[in-house]
């Protein structure tokens, strides 16, 4: 190994941490937002005992967590039960490699990207299954069982609606979709796929687990699903990974469906030379934010479904519509509505 | 020695052994675990080759979706791993002989193209589309072999489920989730309007 | 043809964002939370808290020991032995509350002819020791000491309606 080869490495390490790292103190902030978005809306404070307006929460719950004791249930499998977090946790940060923040800011920028994130996501439903199974008790396994029917079940009409993007972007790298859709905010991907992006968005809170498609954690009929046995570090590192894939959606939903890092004050007469016409990170990071809103805004509003309804929502409703609406992005495509990309 | 024969070799040492431990481990769902790494370490190799829409692919569908049904139904059986061993000896002859017949047509591609050419030239150009060049490929050059396999698996996929599926017992209660969320509250809730009674005129 | 405009309807999802509206009021709305140590709720003069054995202002303890609240008590919280004193008035030597008997029901206070056995607005009070819950007459009148001007005025307030 040469000098060169060494050097790489460790600026792909650097970069790595760059993103991880920031990744967890969102995390750890969004699990705060989550606990003050959701009190608000019930018409209460939140925390706010933990530092000023409750901001140390996070820190706190992290330390709890990692000072508890993690218990091994009685004739689970030791490794399974052990490697079942990490197996849920890597996918969630490891889709992030491909991610564009900014135009020249992606650590891979690989052709495939979003067939890797797509692939990537479908990759999570192992740490769920292996700790369903691992953990011996029949909660976590029916938790794990009606988790797994229902990622693999969503990740069909997430697939549809992302060729649905592929068609009108030409491209199935990140960066260039985003690239594509230039031109303020009527051009983004929005408007002409609206029923692909709806789709997208609800099967992506589906696909993370979350309410009102958690299930898979129903308290109230299972006790917490997949992750009942699971105590201290490794019950946090789920719920890390819960909340990285939340993120991630709410990243991927913002590039491809809401023009990435491009202002949408693109071409607007008057603003067209200032500042705030123009694309950046932050551009990115507050559509971002946007949309992880709804994922507390849909938690605190909506009760959870029931898992039969869950299912024919995703087979019988979100399939037709998604291969109706690829049609006709295929045909707008053809008459020249909507301009193809790169 | 590059990295990237390092990696090459990393991978297939890896490949190899969990292949082997698919066939050899006791407990089905270590195998079919073993399996998904398998996938996963071939798509890896896969990698290597600067294929990588089919090897994002591979895990895609395989590892993705193949895999998870898999390890679903071997996590709902109860099997009993004392029978797993039973006739192990018997079948050994048949897999031997399956074993070498495959080996056979391998060494004979090799042979009848030799090895030279099995090997891919250093890379692909930069700006070369592996994915783009596949997709040109599948839908000009290969256009029917790709709808008639197409259509051979949505063939296999009616007949699965028409091969398995009863239909409704006569009689038997069944809730239709469509139905039941087609209802809306006028459906089911009537406000009807009473007038207030004096008690006492009608009791007199 | 209802089920055919019935499910287009539905997926205008108007009855989701019906939803989403009224939870984006609250979220918006000043919230009624109390943020406890810091804010507390004004107390009614009537409020049952902490109880206190009062004394007139020459420092003579009120107790008769008629043992009227010891009689109405529900909860048979407290105890009372009472003798003579040298001046021939009768005085309790014990005067114990369970505070985890009571159930801060008042009678005590009702009960009593001399407005000796009160219950302050003082609430914030708790025990380390199981023992520690009985209170001694001793503590009972170190209480209605350090309170006495908060119990008169209260009295006063109430003093109208009684």
């Amino acid at each position: 190994m040469d000098m060169q080869s060494v050097m790489t490495l460790l600026l792909t390490v650097g970069k790595i941490l760059l993103i991880v790292v920031p990744l967890i103190l969102t995390v750890a902030y969004y699990t705060y937002a989550e606990r003050k978005v959701i009190g608000y809306m019930q018409a209460r404070m939140g925390p706010n005992r933990v530092g000023p307006w409750g901001l140390l929460q996070p820190f706190a719950d992290v330390f709890k967590l990692l000072f508890k004791e993690i218990v091994l249930p009685s004739s689970a499998n030791k490794f399974l039960f052990y490697l079942a977090p990490v197996l849920s946790l890597a996918p969630a940060f490891a889709a992030w490699a491909v991610v564009p923040f900014d135009d020249w800011l992606v650590l891979a920028d690989i052709d495939a990207s979003l067939l890797y994130v797509l692939a990537l996501t479908s990759m999570g439903v192992y740490g769920v299954i292996v700790a369903g199974w691992a953990s011996n008790s029949k909660y976590a396994f029916i938790g794990a069982l009606r988790s797994a029917a229902q990622i693999v079940s969503y990740e069909i009409a997430m697939g549809f609606a992302l060729v649905g993007v592929i068609i009108v972007a030409g491209s199935l790298n990140l960066r260039e979709i985003v690239l594509a859709q230039q031109g303020g905010i009527f051009d983004w991907f929005w408007l002409p796929l609206l029923p692909l992006f709806l789709v997208y968005f609800i099967s992506g809170v589906a696909e993370t687990n979350r309410a009102p498609f958690d299930v898979a954690e129903g308290e109230s009929e299972i006790v917490a699903g997949f992750h009942v046995e699971y105590a201290g570090a490794a019950f946090a590192v789920f719920f890390l990974a819960e909340y990285a894939n939340m993120i991630l959606i709410s990243a991927l939903t913002a590039l491809m469906f809401a023009g990435g890092w491009l202002s949408p004050f693109e071409n607007v007469p008057l603003l067209e030379n200032t500042f705030i016409a123009q694309p950046h990170l932050l551009w990115f990071l507050g559509k971002m934010f946007f949309f992880m809103f709804f994922f507390l805004w849909f938690r605190a509003t909506f009760p959870r479904y029931r898992y039969d309804q869950i299912m024919r929502l995703g087979w019988k409703v979100f399939i037709p519509i998604t291969i109706v609406w690829l049609i006709a992005a295929a045909v707008f495509v053809l008459l020249g509505w909507v301009e193809q990309g790169v | 020695m590059s990295i990237q024969v390092l990696v090459f070799y990393l991978f297939g040492t890896l490949l190899t052994l969990s292949a082997l431990a698919v066939i050899t481990v006791r407990n089905p769902v270590y195998a079919a675990l073993f399996l998904v790494l398998a996938f996963f370490t071939s798509a890896g190799i896969w990698m290597l080759l600067e294929v990588e829409f089919l090897a994002i692919t591979l895990v895609l569908v395989y590892v993705g979706a193949v895999m998870v049904l898999f390890l679903f139904v071997v996590m709902m059986l109860d099997i009993n791993l004392d029978r797993l061993r039973e006739g192990f000896a018997r079948y050994l002859p048949v897999g031997i002989l399956v074993a070498l017949v495959m080996a056979g047509e391998l060494l004979l591609i090799i042979w009848t193209k030799g090895a030279q050419n099995l090997v891919l030239d250093e890379g692909n150009p930069d700006g070369f589309s592996n994915t783009a060049y596949l997709g040109e490929r599948l839908y000009t050059q290969y256009l029917y072999p790709f709808e008639i396999a197409a259509v051979i698996l949505l063939v296999a996929i009616v007949a699965a489920i028409a091969l398995t599926h009863r239909g409704r017992r006569e009689g038997g209660r069944y809730q239709d989730p469509a139905r039941q969320v087609q209802v809306k509250k006028d459906d089911r809730v009537r406000v009807i309007s009473m007038p207030a009674v004096d008690q006492k005129e009608s009791d007199a | 043809m209802q089920v055919i405009t019935n499910y287009f309807r539905s997926l205008l999802l108007a009855e989701l964002f019906g939803g989403l509206r009224v939870t984006w009021k609250y979220f918006l709305k000043p919230k009624y939370t109390l943020r406890y140590p810091e804010e507390k709720t004004p107390k009614s003069n009537r409020f049952r808290g902490l109880h206190a054995l009062r004394r007139y202002p020459n420092g003579e303890e009120r107790c008769i020991a008629c043992k009227l609240c010891e009689a109405v008590c529900p909860a048979l919280a407290i105890t009372i032995d009472s003798t003579q004193r040298e001046d021939g008035t009768r005085r309790t030597t014990r005067y114990d509350i369970d505070l985890f008997k009571c159930i801060y029901c008042g009678f005590c206070e009702e009960s009593c002819p001399v407005d000796s056995i009160v219950e302050t607005d003082f609430s914030e009070y708790h025990f380390e020791n199981r023992e520690e819950s009985i209170m001694t007459k001793t503590q009972l009148l170190a209480i209605g000491d350090r309170l006495e001007p908060q119990i008169a005025a209260a009295r006063r307030q109430d003093a109208a309606y009684r």
